[in-house]
Protein backbone atom coordinates (compact mmCIF):
# COMPACT_ATOMS: atom_id res chain seq x y z
CA UNK A 1 0.00 0.00 0.00
CA UNK A 2 1.14 3.49 -0.82
CA UNK A 3 2.17 5.79 2.02
CA UNK A 4 -0.52 8.24 3.15
CA UNK A 5 0.18 11.18 5.44
CA UNK A 6 -2.14 13.43 7.35
CA UNK A 7 -3.65 15.79 4.81
CA UNK A 8 -2.72 19.47 5.01
CA UNK A 9 -5.73 20.60 2.96
CA UNK A 10 -8.74 19.18 1.14
CA UNK A 11 -6.80 19.40 -2.11
CA UNK A 12 -3.90 17.49 -0.56
CA UNK A 13 -6.31 14.86 0.76
CA UNK A 14 -7.75 14.30 -2.70
CA UNK A 15 -4.34 14.56 -4.34
CA UNK A 16 -2.92 11.76 -2.20
CA UNK A 17 -5.74 9.51 -3.34
CA UNK A 18 -6.35 10.57 -6.96
CA UNK A 19 -3.09 12.29 -7.99
CA UNK A 20 -5.06 15.23 -9.39
CA UNK A 21 -1.95 17.39 -9.72
CA UNK A 22 -0.31 14.81 -11.92
CA UNK A 23 -3.51 14.41 -13.97
CA UNK A 24 -3.78 18.18 -14.37
CA UNK A 25 -0.21 18.32 -15.70
CA UNK A 26 -0.62 15.43 -18.13
CA UNK A 27 -3.96 16.64 -19.44
CA UNK A 28 -3.51 20.38 -19.28
CA UNK A 29 -0.61 22.47 -18.10
CA UNK A 30 2.10 20.19 -19.49
CA UNK A 31 0.31 19.06 -22.61
CA UNK A 32 2.09 21.07 -25.28
CA UNK A 33 0.56 22.82 -28.27
CA UNK A 34 2.59 24.49 -31.06
CA UNK A 35 2.50 28.28 -31.27
CA UNK A 36 2.21 28.67 -35.04
CA UNK A 37 -1.43 27.72 -35.43
CA UNK A 38 -4.56 29.72 -36.30
CA UNK A 39 -8.24 29.83 -35.40
CA UNK A 40 -8.92 26.67 -37.41
CA UNK A 41 -7.17 24.73 -34.64
CA UNK A 42 -10.06 25.64 -32.32
CA UNK A 43 -12.57 23.51 -34.25
CA UNK A 44 -11.90 20.49 -32.02
CA UNK A 45 -12.95 22.40 -28.94
CA UNK A 46 -15.92 23.87 -30.84
CA UNK A 47 -16.97 20.31 -31.68
CA UNK A 48 -16.66 19.21 -28.04
CA UNK A 49 -18.87 22.13 -27.00
CA UNK A 50 -21.44 21.32 -29.71
CA UNK A 51 -21.47 17.68 -28.62
CA UNK A 52 -22.15 18.74 -25.03
CA UNK A 53 -24.98 20.99 -26.26
CA UNK A 54 -26.46 18.01 -28.11
CA UNK A 55 -26.10 15.78 -25.06
CA UNK A 56 -27.67 18.22 -22.60
CA UNK A 57 -30.55 19.25 -24.88
CA UNK A 58 -31.07 15.57 -25.73
CA UNK A 59 -31.42 14.64 -22.06
CA UNK A 60 -34.24 17.16 -21.63
CA UNK A 61 -35.99 16.06 -24.84
CA UNK A 62 -35.77 12.46 -23.67
CA UNK A 63 -37.90 13.31 -20.63
CA UNK A 64 -40.98 13.97 -22.78
CA UNK A 65 -40.39 12.19 -26.07
CA UNK A 66 -42.47 9.01 -26.62
CA UNK A 67 -41.05 6.40 -29.00
CA UNK A 68 -44.43 5.18 -30.22
CA UNK A 69 -45.71 5.58 -33.78
CA UNK A 70 -49.06 6.90 -32.53
CA UNK A 71 -47.72 9.42 -30.05
CA UNK A 72 -44.18 10.31 -31.17
CA UNK A 73 -45.23 13.10 -33.52
CA UNK A 74 -47.44 14.80 -30.93
CA UNK A 75 -44.98 14.31 -28.09
CA UNK A 76 -42.49 16.35 -30.15
CA UNK A 77 -44.72 18.88 -31.86
CA UNK A 78 -47.28 19.40 -29.15
CA UNK A 79 -45.94 18.32 -25.74
CA UNK A 80 -42.34 19.46 -26.15
CA UNK A 81 -43.06 22.48 -28.30
CA UNK A 82 -46.10 23.84 -26.45
CA UNK A 83 -46.65 22.23 -23.07
CA UNK A 84 -43.16 21.92 -21.66
CA UNK A 85 -41.68 25.19 -20.42
CA UNK A 86 -38.65 25.92 -22.63
CA UNK A 87 -39.23 22.64 -24.46
CA UNK A 88 -38.86 24.58 -27.72
CA UNK A 89 -35.42 25.74 -26.56
CA UNK A 90 -34.10 22.18 -26.15
CA UNK A 91 -35.58 21.13 -29.45
CA UNK A 92 -34.16 24.09 -31.35
CA UNK A 93 -30.75 23.67 -29.71
CA UNK A 94 -30.82 19.96 -30.58
CA UNK A 95 -31.91 20.54 -34.17
CA UNK A 96 -29.55 23.44 -34.88
CA UNK A 97 -26.60 21.72 -33.19
CA UNK A 98 -27.23 18.52 -35.19
CA UNK A 99 -26.94 20.56 -38.37
CA UNK A 100 -24.11 22.90 -37.36
CA UNK A 101 -22.01 20.05 -35.95
CA UNK A 102 -21.58 18.76 -39.51
CA UNK A 103 -20.51 22.19 -40.75
CA UNK A 104 -17.78 22.25 -38.09
CA UNK A 105 -16.85 18.61 -38.79
CA UNK A 106 -16.38 19.45 -42.49
CA UNK A 107 -14.28 22.54 -41.63
CA UNK A 108 -12.23 20.42 -39.20
CA UNK A 109 -11.79 17.75 -41.89
CA UNK A 110 -10.75 20.10 -44.67
CA UNK A 111 -8.38 21.91 -42.28
CA UNK A 112 -6.75 18.52 -41.69
CA UNK A 113 -6.53 17.86 -45.42
CA UNK A 114 -5.14 21.32 -46.20
CA UNK A 115 -2.39 21.18 -43.58
CA UNK A 116 -1.52 17.50 -44.14
CA UNK A 117 -2.52 16.59 -40.60
CA UNK A 118 -3.26 12.99 -41.56
CA UNK A 119 0.33 12.00 -42.34
CA UNK A 120 3.57 11.02 -40.61
CA UNK A 121 2.22 9.38 -37.47
CA UNK A 122 -1.12 11.20 -37.52
CA UNK A 123 -2.92 8.49 -39.52
CA UNK A 124 -4.80 7.21 -36.46
CA UNK A 125 -6.11 10.71 -35.78
CA UNK A 126 -7.51 10.83 -39.30
CA UNK A 127 -8.97 7.30 -39.16
CA UNK A 128 -10.63 7.79 -35.77
CA UNK A 129 -11.93 11.15 -36.97
CA UNK A 130 -13.48 9.59 -40.05
CA UNK A 131 -15.06 6.88 -37.87
CA UNK A 132 -16.50 9.71 -35.79
CA UNK A 133 -18.00 11.18 -38.96
CA UNK A 134 -19.63 7.80 -39.67
CA UNK A 135 -20.94 7.58 -36.10
CA UNK A 136 -22.26 11.17 -36.21
CA UNK A 137 -23.96 10.41 -39.54
CA UNK A 138 -25.66 7.36 -38.03
CA UNK A 139 -26.62 9.43 -35.00
CA UNK A 140 -28.07 12.17 -37.21
CA UNK A 141 -30.04 9.68 -39.29
CA UNK A 142 -31.45 7.78 -36.31
CA UNK A 143 -32.43 11.07 -34.66
CA UNK A 144 -34.13 12.24 -37.84
CA UNK A 145 -36.49 9.24 -37.59
CA UNK A 146 -37.74 10.05 -34.09
CA UNK A 147 -40.27 12.88 -34.67
CA UNK A 148 -42.09 10.41 -37.01
CA UNK A 149 -43.06 13.03 -39.55
CA UNK A 150 -43.22 12.51 -43.30
CA UNK A 151 -39.50 13.12 -43.82
CA UNK A 152 -38.65 10.84 -40.87
CA UNK A 153 -40.68 8.02 -42.38
CA UNK A 154 -39.46 8.40 -45.94
CA UNK A 155 -35.85 8.96 -45.00
CA UNK A 156 -36.15 5.74 -42.99
CA UNK A 157 -37.64 3.97 -45.99
CA UNK A 158 -35.04 5.18 -48.50
CA UNK A 159 -31.95 4.77 -46.33
CA UNK A 160 -32.83 1.27 -45.11
CA UNK A 161 -33.53 0.30 -48.73
CA UNK A 162 -29.88 1.09 -49.50
CA UNK A 163 -29.07 -2.12 -47.62
CA UNK A 164 -30.87 -4.24 -50.19
CA UNK A 165 -27.68 -3.75 -52.24
CA UNK A 166 -29.44 -2.99 -55.54
CA UNK A 167 -29.55 -6.09 -57.71
CA UNK A 168 -28.55 -8.28 -54.77
CA UNK A 169 -32.16 -7.85 -53.55
CA UNK A 170 -31.26 -8.46 -49.94
CA UNK A 171 -34.85 -7.63 -48.97
CA UNK A 172 -34.55 -9.99 -46.00
CA UNK A 173 -31.74 -7.82 -44.64
CA UNK A 174 -33.81 -4.67 -45.08
CA UNK A 175 -36.78 -6.27 -43.30
CA UNK A 176 -34.44 -7.47 -40.56
CA UNK A 177 -33.11 -3.96 -40.02
CA UNK A 178 -36.66 -2.56 -39.89
CA UNK A 179 -38.24 -5.45 -38.01
CA UNK A 180 -41.15 -5.12 -40.42
CA UNK A 181 -41.92 -4.91 -44.13
CA UNK A 182 -42.08 -1.13 -43.87
CA UNK A 183 -40.88 1.30 -41.20
CA UNK A 184 -43.28 0.78 -38.28
CA UNK A 185 -43.23 0.45 -34.49
CA UNK A 186 -40.33 -2.01 -34.34
CA UNK A 187 -38.29 0.33 -36.53
CA UNK A 188 -39.04 3.42 -34.45
CA UNK A 189 -38.24 1.64 -31.16
CA UNK A 190 -34.91 0.27 -32.31
CA UNK A 191 -33.76 3.52 -33.88
CA UNK A 192 -34.74 5.27 -30.65
CA UNK A 193 -32.46 2.82 -28.78
CA UNK A 194 -29.65 3.41 -31.28
CA UNK A 195 -30.03 7.19 -31.06
CA UNK A 196 -30.07 7.53 -27.28
CA UNK A 197 -27.76 4.71 -26.22
CA UNK A 198 -25.71 2.61 -28.60
CA UNK A 199 -24.44 5.25 -31.03
CA UNK A 200 -23.74 7.85 -28.32
CA UNK A 201 -21.68 5.19 -26.50
CA UNK A 202 -19.76 4.53 -29.70
CA UNK A 203 -19.23 8.28 -30.18
CA UNK A 204 -17.88 8.69 -26.65
CA UNK A 205 -15.49 5.79 -27.19
CA UNK A 206 -14.34 7.19 -30.52
CA UNK A 207 -13.80 10.65 -29.05
CA UNK A 208 -11.55 8.99 -26.46
CA UNK A 209 -9.65 7.23 -29.24
CA UNK A 210 -9.44 10.44 -31.30
CA UNK A 211 -7.89 12.34 -28.36
CA UNK A 212 -5.57 9.44 -27.49
CA UNK A 213 -4.38 9.30 -31.10
CA UNK A 214 -3.30 12.93 -30.76
CA UNK A 215 -1.02 12.44 -27.74
CA UNK A 216 2.00 10.84 -29.36
CA UNK A 217 2.25 12.71 -32.71
CA UNK A 218 0.93 15.92 -31.06
CA UNK A 219 -1.06 18.67 -32.74
CA UNK A 220 0.14 19.66 -36.23
CA UNK A 221 1.05 23.28 -37.03
CA UNK A 222 0.63 25.68 -39.93
CA UNK A 223 4.06 24.94 -41.41
CA UNK A 224 3.99 21.19 -40.89
CA UNK A 225 7.20 21.72 -38.90
CA UNK A 226 8.43 18.70 -36.97
CA UNK A 227 8.78 20.08 -33.46
CA UNK A 228 10.87 18.37 -30.79
CA UNK A 229 8.24 18.64 -28.08
CA UNK A 230 10.56 17.43 -25.30
CA UNK A 231 13.22 20.05 -26.06
CA UNK A 232 10.74 22.86 -26.67
CA UNK A 233 8.72 22.15 -23.54
CA UNK A 234 11.93 22.04 -21.49
CA UNK A 235 12.87 25.44 -22.92
CA UNK A 236 9.42 26.73 -21.92
CA UNK A 237 9.62 25.36 -18.38
CA UNK A 238 13.15 26.76 -17.97
CA UNK A 239 11.71 30.22 -18.50
CA UNK A 240 12.36 30.86 -22.22
CA UNK A 241 8.69 31.16 -23.08
CA UNK A 242 9.40 33.48 -26.00
CA UNK A 243 12.01 31.23 -27.60
CA UNK A 244 10.00 28.04 -27.17
CA UNK A 245 7.85 26.89 -30.06
CA UNK A 246 5.17 25.49 -27.76
CA UNK A 247 2.65 26.70 -25.19
CA UNK A 248 0.66 24.95 -22.48
CA UNK A 249 -2.68 23.43 -23.49
CA UNK A 250 -4.25 24.90 -20.36
CA UNK A 251 -4.71 27.71 -19.78
CA UNK A 252 -2.71 29.30 -22.63
CA UNK A 253 -4.03 27.51 -25.70
CA UNK A 254 -7.44 27.05 -24.10
CA UNK A 255 -7.83 30.78 -23.62
CA UNK A 256 -7.48 31.26 -27.40
CA UNK A 257 -9.74 28.28 -28.03
CA UNK A 258 -12.44 29.68 -25.81
CA UNK A 259 -12.20 33.03 -27.59
CA UNK A 260 -13.13 31.28 -30.85
CA UNK A 261 -15.71 29.17 -28.99
CA UNK A 262 -17.26 32.38 -27.62
CA UNK A 263 -17.69 33.84 -31.11
CA UNK A 264 -19.07 30.49 -32.27
CA UNK A 265 -21.59 30.34 -29.44
CA UNK A 266 -22.90 33.83 -30.24
CA UNK A 267 -23.44 32.66 -33.85
CA UNK A 268 -24.92 29.38 -32.65
CA UNK A 269 -27.47 30.92 -30.33
CA UNK A 270 -28.34 33.53 -32.94
CA UNK A 271 -29.38 30.55 -35.10
CA UNK A 272 -31.21 28.86 -32.22
CA UNK A 273 -33.28 31.94 -31.39
CA UNK A 274 -33.76 33.68 -34.73
CA UNK A 275 -32.92 31.35 -37.59
CA UNK A 276 -33.64 27.76 -36.60
CA UNK A 277 -35.85 27.12 -39.65
CA UNK A 278 -33.03 25.66 -41.76
CA UNK A 279 -32.72 22.77 -39.31
CA UNK A 280 -36.45 22.00 -39.28
CA UNK A 281 -37.78 20.67 -42.56
CA UNK A 282 -41.35 21.93 -43.08
CA UNK A 283 -42.37 18.59 -44.63
CA UNK A 284 -41.55 16.88 -41.34
CA UNK A 285 -44.35 18.83 -39.67
CA UNK A 286 -46.80 16.44 -41.39
CA UNK A 287 -47.26 13.16 -39.51
CA UNK A 288 -45.77 10.05 -41.15
CA UNK A 289 -47.95 8.53 -43.87
CA UNK A 290 -46.82 5.29 -45.48
CA UNK A 291 -49.15 5.78 -48.41
CA UNK A 292 -47.96 9.22 -49.49
CA UNK A 293 -44.43 10.17 -50.53
CA UNK A 294 -43.61 13.85 -50.15
CA UNK A 295 -43.30 15.57 -53.53
CA UNK A 296 -39.58 16.13 -53.16
CA UNK A 297 -37.38 14.06 -50.87
CA UNK A 298 -33.87 15.21 -50.07
CA UNK A 299 -31.70 14.56 -47.06
CA UNK A 300 -30.37 17.22 -44.70
CA UNK A 301 -27.71 19.43 -46.30
CA UNK A 302 -24.76 17.55 -44.81
CA UNK A 303 -25.66 14.34 -46.65
CA UNK A 304 -26.42 16.01 -49.99
CA UNK A 305 -22.96 15.60 -51.57
CA UNK A 306 -22.96 11.83 -51.15
CA UNK A 307 -26.65 11.62 -52.08
CA UNK A 308 -25.84 13.43 -55.32
CA UNK A 309 -23.17 10.82 -56.07
CA UNK A 310 -25.85 8.13 -55.69
CA UNK A 311 -28.57 9.81 -57.68
CA UNK A 312 -27.48 10.22 -61.32
CA UNK A 313 -26.56 6.57 -61.90
CA UNK A 314 -28.54 3.36 -62.32
CA UNK A 315 -29.02 1.67 -58.97
CA UNK A 316 -26.03 -0.70 -58.86
CA UNK A 317 -23.48 1.78 -60.17
CA UNK A 318 -25.08 4.42 -57.96
CA UNK A 319 -24.68 2.25 -54.86
CA UNK A 320 -21.07 1.43 -55.73
CA UNK A 321 -20.31 5.13 -56.31
CA UNK A 322 -22.07 5.97 -53.03
CA UNK A 323 -20.12 3.34 -51.08
CA UNK A 324 -16.92 4.63 -52.71
CA UNK A 325 -17.73 8.21 -51.67
CA UNK A 326 -18.51 7.12 -48.10
CA UNK A 327 -15.39 5.04 -47.68
CA UNK A 328 -12.71 6.76 -49.72
CA UNK A 329 -11.93 9.55 -47.23
CA UNK A 330 -10.75 6.87 -44.78
CA UNK A 331 -8.03 5.96 -47.25
CA UNK A 332 -6.62 9.50 -47.58
CA UNK A 333 -3.42 8.93 -45.53
CA UNK A 334 -2.55 5.97 -47.74
CA UNK A 335 -3.64 7.42 -51.08
CA UNK A 336 -1.55 10.54 -50.60
CA UNK A 337 1.86 9.23 -51.71
CA UNK A 338 3.72 12.51 -51.28
CA UNK A 339 6.64 12.72 -48.82
CA UNK A 340 5.47 16.18 -47.74
CA UNK A 341 3.31 16.65 -44.67
CA UNK A 342 2.86 20.40 -45.06
CA UNK A 343 0.20 22.90 -46.04
CA UNK A 344 -1.35 22.46 -49.48
CA UNK A 345 -0.13 25.86 -50.73
CA UNK A 346 3.50 24.77 -50.30
CA UNK A 347 3.18 21.33 -51.92
CA UNK A 348 3.22 22.54 -55.52
CA UNK A 349 0.32 23.25 -57.87
CA UNK A 350 -0.99 19.68 -58.36
CA UNK A 351 -2.17 19.04 -54.80
CA UNK A 352 -3.20 22.67 -54.36
CA UNK A 353 -5.54 22.37 -57.34
CA UNK A 354 -6.72 18.96 -56.14
CA UNK A 355 -7.64 20.36 -52.74
CA UNK A 356 -9.60 23.39 -53.93
CA UNK A 357 -11.27 21.41 -56.70
CA UNK A 358 -12.37 18.76 -54.19
CA UNK A 359 -13.76 21.39 -51.84
CA UNK A 360 -15.54 23.26 -54.66
CA UNK A 361 -16.87 20.07 -56.18
CA UNK A 362 -18.35 18.94 -52.86
CA UNK A 363 -20.13 22.28 -52.60
CA UNK A 364 -21.43 21.85 -56.18
CA UNK A 365 -22.60 18.30 -55.36
CA UNK A 366 -24.34 19.64 -52.25
CA UNK A 367 -26.14 22.32 -54.26
CA UNK A 368 -27.19 19.90 -57.03
CA UNK A 369 -28.43 17.40 -54.45
CA UNK A 370 -30.81 20.01 -53.08
CA UNK A 371 -32.24 20.90 -56.50
CA UNK A 372 -34.88 18.72 -58.16
CA UNK A 373 -33.58 15.86 -60.36
CA UNK A 374 -34.12 17.70 -63.65
CA UNK A 375 -31.84 19.13 -66.30
CA UNK A 376 -29.54 21.01 -66.13
CA UNK A 377 -29.06 20.06 -62.47
CA UNK A 378 -28.95 16.31 -63.02
CA UNK A 379 -26.35 16.72 -65.80
CA UNK A 380 -24.17 18.98 -63.65
CA UNK A 381 -24.60 16.53 -60.77
CA UNK A 382 -23.62 13.63 -62.99
CA UNK A 383 -20.36 15.24 -64.10
CA UNK A 384 -19.60 16.48 -60.60
CA UNK A 385 -20.00 12.91 -59.32
CA UNK A 386 -17.69 11.62 -62.06
CA UNK A 387 -15.15 14.34 -61.20
CA UNK A 388 -15.28 13.36 -57.52
CA UNK A 389 -14.41 9.75 -58.35
CA UNK A 390 -11.73 10.72 -60.91
CA UNK A 391 -10.10 13.06 -58.40
CA UNK A 392 -9.75 10.30 -55.85
CA UNK A 393 -8.40 7.86 -58.42
CA UNK A 394 -5.89 10.50 -59.55
CA UNK A 395 -4.71 11.35 -56.03
CA UNK A 396 -2.06 8.59 -55.66
CA UNK A 397 -0.68 9.43 -59.11
CA UNK A 398 -0.39 13.20 -58.74
CA UNK A 399 1.02 12.95 -55.22
CA UNK A 400 3.64 10.36 -56.16
CA UNK A 401 5.11 12.89 -58.62
CA UNK A 402 5.31 15.52 -55.90
CA UNK A 403 8.86 16.64 -55.08
CA UNK A 404 10.14 16.69 -51.52
CA UNK A 405 10.02 20.29 -50.33
CA UNK B 1 7.25 -23.63 -17.48
CA UNK B 2 4.60 -25.77 -15.85
CA UNK B 3 2.83 -22.59 -14.71
CA UNK B 4 2.87 -21.00 -18.12
CA UNK B 5 1.46 -24.10 -19.83
CA UNK B 6 -1.25 -24.24 -17.18
CA UNK B 7 -2.06 -20.59 -17.87
CA UNK B 8 -2.02 -21.33 -21.54
CA UNK B 9 -4.55 -24.09 -21.00
CA UNK B 10 -6.74 -21.87 -18.85
CA UNK B 11 -6.59 -19.17 -21.48
CA UNK B 12 -7.63 -21.57 -24.22
CA UNK B 13 -10.39 -23.03 -22.05
CA UNK B 14 -11.73 -19.58 -21.36
CA UNK B 15 -11.43 -18.71 -25.05
CA UNK B 16 -13.53 -21.75 -25.94
CA UNK B 17 -16.24 -20.90 -23.38
CA UNK B 18 -16.27 -17.23 -24.42
CA UNK B 19 -16.35 -18.17 -28.09
CA UNK B 20 -19.40 -20.40 -27.65
CA UNK B 21 -21.02 -17.67 -25.57
CA UNK B 22 -20.25 -15.00 -28.14
CA UNK B 23 -21.70 -17.01 -31.03
CA UNK B 24 -24.79 -17.88 -28.98
CA UNK B 25 -25.26 -14.22 -27.99
CA UNK B 26 -24.92 -13.04 -31.58
CA UNK B 27 -27.52 -15.60 -32.63
CA UNK B 28 -29.92 -14.40 -29.93
CA UNK B 29 -29.28 -10.76 -30.88
CA UNK B 30 -29.91 -11.46 -34.55
CA UNK B 31 -33.17 -13.26 -33.76
CA UNK B 32 -34.28 -10.43 -31.46
CA UNK B 33 -34.03 -7.99 -34.37
CA UNK B 34 -36.16 -10.25 -36.62
CA UNK B 35 -39.69 -9.13 -37.51
CA UNK B 36 -42.17 -10.40 -34.90
CA UNK B 37 -44.48 -13.34 -35.72
CA UNK B 38 -47.46 -10.98 -35.56
CA UNK B 39 -45.81 -8.80 -38.21
CA UNK B 40 -45.00 -11.78 -40.43
CA UNK B 41 -48.51 -13.17 -40.13
CA UNK B 42 -49.92 -9.82 -41.28
CA UNK B 43 -52.82 -10.93 -43.36
CA UNK B 44 -54.06 -10.89 -46.88
CA UNK B 45 -55.85 -8.12 -48.68
CA UNK B 46 -58.86 -8.89 -50.88
CA UNK B 47 -59.77 -6.38 -53.58
CA UNK B 48 -63.12 -6.18 -55.36
CA UNK B 49 -61.95 -5.48 -58.89
CA UNK B 50 -65.34 -4.37 -60.22
CA UNK B 51 -65.11 -1.13 -58.26
CA UNK B 52 -62.36 0.59 -60.26
CA UNK B 53 -62.69 3.21 -62.99
CA UNK B 54 -60.58 3.31 -66.14
CA UNK B 55 -57.32 5.30 -66.01
CA UNK B 56 -57.89 6.23 -62.37
CA UNK B 57 -55.12 5.20 -60.05
CA UNK B 58 -56.29 3.80 -56.73
CA UNK B 59 -53.83 3.06 -53.94
CA UNK B 60 -54.68 0.09 -51.75
CA UNK B 61 -52.69 -1.21 -48.78
CA UNK B 62 -51.08 -4.59 -48.29
CA UNK B 63 -48.59 -5.40 -45.52
CA UNK B 64 -48.21 -1.70 -44.88
CA UNK B 65 -47.17 -1.10 -48.47
CA UNK B 66 -49.12 0.91 -51.01
CA UNK B 67 -50.57 -1.17 -53.87
CA UNK B 68 -51.30 0.58 -57.16
CA UNK B 69 -54.40 -0.58 -59.01
CA UNK B 70 -55.02 0.98 -62.42
CA UNK B 71 -57.82 -0.25 -64.67
CA UNK B 72 -56.70 0.11 -68.28
CA UNK B 73 -58.94 1.66 -70.92
CA UNK B 74 -59.43 -0.02 -74.31
CA UNK B 75 -57.14 2.59 -75.84
CA UNK B 76 -54.40 1.85 -73.33
CA UNK B 77 -54.72 -1.90 -73.90
CA UNK B 78 -54.51 -1.43 -77.66
CA UNK B 79 -51.36 0.68 -77.42
CA UNK B 80 -49.46 -1.81 -75.27
CA UNK B 81 -46.14 -3.31 -76.30
CA UNK B 82 -45.56 -7.02 -75.54
CA UNK B 83 -43.48 -6.03 -72.48
CA UNK B 84 -46.39 -4.02 -71.16
CA UNK B 85 -48.92 -6.75 -72.01
CA UNK B 86 -47.05 -9.34 -70.00
CA UNK B 87 -47.56 -7.28 -66.87
CA UNK B 88 -51.36 -7.22 -67.21
CA UNK B 89 -53.44 -8.72 -64.45
CA UNK B 90 -56.67 -9.89 -66.06
CA UNK B 91 -59.72 -10.24 -63.83
CA UNK B 92 -63.13 -10.97 -65.28
CA UNK B 93 -62.04 -9.84 -68.76
CA UNK B 94 -60.71 -6.44 -67.63
CA UNK B 95 -57.01 -5.52 -67.73
CA UNK B 96 -55.36 -4.02 -64.68
CA UNK B 97 -51.99 -2.80 -63.63
CA UNK B 98 -51.48 -4.13 -60.09
CA UNK B 99 -48.14 -3.35 -58.49
CA UNK B 100 -46.44 -2.47 -55.24
CA UNK B 101 -46.41 1.32 -55.36
CA UNK B 102 -42.83 1.72 -54.25
CA UNK B 103 -40.13 2.80 -56.65
CA UNK B 104 -37.77 -0.14 -57.20
CA UNK B 105 -34.87 2.26 -56.80
CA UNK B 106 -35.13 3.18 -53.12
CA UNK B 107 -38.77 2.83 -52.20
CA UNK B 108 -40.44 6.21 -52.67
CA UNK B 109 -44.03 6.29 -53.97
CA UNK B 110 -44.18 7.45 -57.59
CA UNK B 111 -47.01 9.79 -58.55
CA UNK B 112 -49.37 9.01 -61.47
CA UNK B 113 -50.04 11.59 -64.15
CA UNK B 114 -53.46 10.85 -65.66
CA UNK B 115 -52.82 12.86 -68.84
CA UNK B 116 -49.36 11.57 -69.63
CA UNK B 117 -50.33 8.12 -68.32
CA UNK B 118 -47.03 7.59 -66.55
CA UNK B 119 -45.48 7.57 -63.09
CA UNK B 120 -42.78 9.92 -61.86
CA UNK B 121 -40.78 9.26 -58.72
CA UNK B 122 -39.91 12.61 -57.14
CA UNK B 123 -37.03 11.23 -55.09
CA UNK B 124 -34.54 10.44 -57.81
CA UNK B 125 -36.41 11.17 -61.02
CA UNK B 126 -37.30 7.61 -62.05
CA UNK B 127 -40.23 7.10 -64.43
CA UNK B 128 -42.57 4.19 -65.13
CA UNK B 129 -45.19 3.78 -67.87
CA UNK B 130 -48.83 2.93 -67.10
CA UNK B 131 -48.07 -0.79 -67.04
CA UNK B 132 -45.44 -0.23 -64.33
CA UNK B 133 -42.43 -0.90 -66.62
CA UNK B 134 -39.39 1.40 -66.36
CA UNK B 135 -39.39 4.41 -68.67
CA UNK B 136 -36.37 6.23 -67.19
CA UNK B 137 -33.57 5.16 -64.80
CA UNK B 138 -32.45 4.98 -61.95
CA UNK B 139 -35.04 2.26 -61.09
CA UNK B 140 -33.49 -1.08 -62.04
CA UNK B 141 -36.79 -2.83 -62.92
CA UNK B 142 -40.49 -2.24 -63.28
CA UNK B 143 -42.73 -1.88 -60.26
CA UNK B 144 -42.88 -5.17 -58.38
CA UNK B 145 -46.10 -7.14 -58.62
CA UNK B 146 -47.32 -8.49 -55.28
CA UNK B 147 -48.24 -12.19 -54.96
CA UNK B 148 -51.88 -12.43 -56.09
CA UNK B 149 -54.59 -14.94 -56.83
CA UNK B 150 -57.60 -14.28 -59.04
CA UNK B 151 -60.83 -15.38 -57.38
CA UNK B 152 -63.88 -14.60 -59.55
CA UNK B 153 -64.02 -10.81 -59.75
CA UNK B 154 -61.84 -10.54 -56.65
CA UNK B 155 -58.09 -10.36 -56.28
CA UNK B 156 -56.43 -11.79 -53.16
CA UNK B 157 -53.05 -10.22 -52.38
CA UNK B 158 -50.61 -12.37 -50.44
CA UNK B 159 -51.80 -15.64 -51.94
CA UNK B 160 -49.97 -17.15 -54.88
CA UNK B 161 -52.08 -18.01 -57.92
CA UNK B 162 -51.02 -19.60 -61.24
CA UNK B 163 -50.89 -16.23 -63.06
CA UNK B 164 -48.51 -14.84 -60.47
CA UNK B 165 -46.32 -17.96 -60.54
CA UNK B 166 -46.05 -17.58 -64.31
CA UNK B 167 -45.00 -13.93 -64.00
CA UNK B 168 -42.43 -14.79 -61.37
CA UNK B 169 -40.97 -17.66 -63.38
CA UNK B 170 -40.67 -15.57 -66.53
CA UNK B 171 -38.91 -12.86 -64.49
CA UNK B 172 -41.49 -10.11 -65.01
CA UNK B 173 -41.49 -9.54 -61.28
CA UNK B 174 -39.27 -10.56 -58.41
Amino acid sequence: MAKFTKATSIKDWINQRLAIEKVEKVMGSEYWIPKNINFLWAMGMVLVITFVLLLVSGIFLLMYYQPNIDTAFYSVNYTIMRDVDFGWLWRHIHGVAASVVFLIIYIHMFTGIYYGSYKKGREMIWLSGMLLLVAFSAEAFSGYILPWGQMSYWAGMVITNLFSGGSLHADGLVEWIRGDYVPAQAFLSRFFMLHVLLIPLAILGLIGLHFAALRIPHVNNQDGEEIDFDAESKKYLDGDKKGSKVIRFANDFMSKDMMVAGIYLVFFFYLVFYNYGFAMDPVNFDPADGLKTPAHIYPEWYFLWSYEILRPFSIDIGLIAFAFAQGIFLGLPFLDRSPNAIAANRRGPAFMIWFWLMLTNMIVLTAMGKLPPEDPYSTIGYWAAILFIVQWLALPIITSYEKKV
Amino acid sequence: MRDSSRRGFMGKAFGAVAGVGAVASLFAMKKTWDPLPSVKAAGFTTLDMSAYNENELITEKWRGKPIFVLKKSAEMIASQTPVQQERDVIVDGSHYMVAIGLCTHLGCIPAYNTDKKDFLCACHGGQFDFSGAVAKVPPPRGLDIPPFKVDGNKLVLGEVGPEYTKMKESGITL
